[in-house]
């Protein structure tokens, strides 16, 4: 094991190096740029093999590497907030034709008005894209989260994001454990697709016009690889933990035994509420903290397992749904929740848009609120906008 | 016209199709006749033709039959009637007309 120091782009990059992927098509995009740019660096003191296409937007970014991807290379890229916006109409076209293509994303709120800071808008903007999305709460947790969803993606027939938060990961340094070049290659061994368009002996039709008689028959099947995903992700997950020693759940639960109220919430804020929990602990407060780590596909079991116990649940989302309705995360996490005999109760905090920090101080107001609410079982406020001017 | 429709097979389950709309085979599109919708019908004189070929080389499909490096005639499975070919036919050959396509 080497432990060395990296930002969380560079961690990124450093494990698309150790991957050596065939082809990288990319356009820089703050705060995503460094990763290609630092991979750039390895194409150029020839470090990797990789074909590295320096495309004229993410658009042609990623219509590069569904080409590549089909071609039967394995493939990986990189963007941010109007990058992914700019590849949506594409996300759907790699996820349609199965093909494993891993963005090493950083999540930028999406203008207007233009910003360059975390928040979770971009990703939340193409869940139905048929993507698995991972949110890092670190960058370990990035550049792990990198060769465990690869590995997932070419099992699976089915692409990823793997995500850090804007520079509050992207750009911090941070301490890393690194596993050895041969270690990762062996991990994820030689990828050979069962169908791929230069196996120029076998021609075949890739991506065929499909209409009424059995678009939906397509559609059905995309949907059933995405549900084969969770079982897949639970297995690979467990073998990098012997490799590495670390684990990685769809759900972490993090000190919730016995706890009556919880924070439920993604990225780098779990990471500071973690902290939040050690000290209200200590003061004999019967509070816990859930992370979703994965929201694409959802892990519906293991969300009812880790929230079903609790009294009340305060999600904190880091978008929005425009539906006045709060954020994905509530939205979805009530629906889940909704089949069970015995739901907690359910509130929202949109928080942090734009990069608004997010304080110790704030977290410890949703803990106090939360209480408040499973103590009297009543919700004068559903969702609250946390941190923002000219609100309670 | 006579109807080019693919004969229909028994239609699949979602659980026996290849992922992704993946065919297992090349060159379908032949087995898909397209040239059922024209409205105009370009009508092409062996007589006339100086074989200039500029009507192979601009069809926006792949209509305009060729052997041995000559045009031998117009594929109507294909021919949508774009009137390309005929607009392209030098004056002085005038080898392709294009008239009303009739039931």
């Amino acid at each position: 094991m080497k432990v060395i120091a990296k930002t969380g782009n560079e961690a990124m990059a450093y494990a698309m190096k150790q991957i050596n992927p065939d082809v990288v098509a990319a356009y820089p995009i703050t705060p995503a740029t460094e990763v290609v740019q630092i991979f750039s660096n390895y194409v150029a003191d020839g470090e990797v093999d990789t074909e590295f296409v320096a495309a004229e937007s993410e658009h042609s970014a990623l219509s590069a590497c569904v080409g590549a991807s089909v071609a039967g290379g394995r493939v990986m890229t990189s963007t941010a907030s109007q990058g992914l916006a700019l590849m949506h109409e594409i996300l759907y076209i790699a996820a349609g034709n199965h093909l494993p293509i891993v963005i090493a994303l950083v999540n930028r709120s999406l203008s207007a008005p233009i910003n360059i800071h975390c928040d979770h808008s971009d990703t939340m903007g193409s869940r139905e894209a048929g993507w698995m999305q991972f949110y890092s709460a670190n960058s370990q947790e990035a550049y792990d989260s990198i060769i465990i969803a690869l590995k997932v993606a070419e099992t699976c027939g089915v692409p990823a994001i793997v995500s850090t938060d804007a520079f509050i990961i992207s750009h911090c340094m941070d301490r890393l454990e690194v596993l050895e070049d041969e270690e990762v290659q062996k991990f994820i061994g030689e990828y050979n697709p069962k169908y791929y368009a230069l196996d120029i002996g076998k021609p075949k039709t890739y991506g065929p016009l499909d209409l009424q008689d059995y678009f939906f028959e397509h559609k059905r099947s995309q949907i059933d690889a995405f549900s084969k995903v969770l079982g897949t992700y639970n297995k690979i997950a467990q073998e990098y933990e012997k490799l590495s020693g670390r684990y990685y759940p769809a759900v972490e639960e993090y000190r919730t035994d016995g706890a009556e109220v919880a924070i439920f919430t993604a990225g780098s804020t779990a990471d500071t509420a973690k902290e939040v929990v050690d000290d209200l602990r200590e003061q004999g407060r019967k509070i816990g903290l859930v992370r979703m780590r994965m929201w694409r596909p959802l892990p519906i079991e293991e969300i009812k397992k880790a929230l079903s116990k609790f009294k009340a649940v305060a999600v904190m989302d880091r978008s929005d749904t425009m539906a006045d309705f709060g954020g994905p995360v509530f939205l979805e996490t009530r629906g889940i929740l909704y089949d069970l005999d015995k739901r907690p109760i359910i509130t929202d905090y949109v928080y942090g848009l734009g990069g608004r920090n997010v304080e110790i101080a704030d977290i410890v107001r949703v803990y106090d609120e939360i209480t408040e609410v499973a103590k009297t079982g009543k919700v004068s406020k559903p969702v609250t906008y946390l941190g923002v001017r000219g609100e309670e | 016209m006579k109807d080019v429709h693919v004969e229909c097979q028994r239609l699949m389950d979602w659980q026996e199709l290849a992922k992704g709309c993946l065919i297992q085979e090349a060159a379908t599109s032949l087995n898909f006749k397209t040239g059922d919708w024209r409205s105009m019908r370009p009508v092409w004189s062996e007589d006339k033709c100086i074989q200039c070929l500029f009507c192979w080389i601009t069809c926006p499909d792949s209509a305009i039959k060729v052997k041995d490096g000559k045009v031998t005639g117009i594929d109507y499975e294909f021919c949508k009637g774009c009137g390309i070919c005929a607009q392209i036919c030098p004056e002085k050959a005038s080898a392709i007309e294009m008239i009303r396509e009739e039931k």
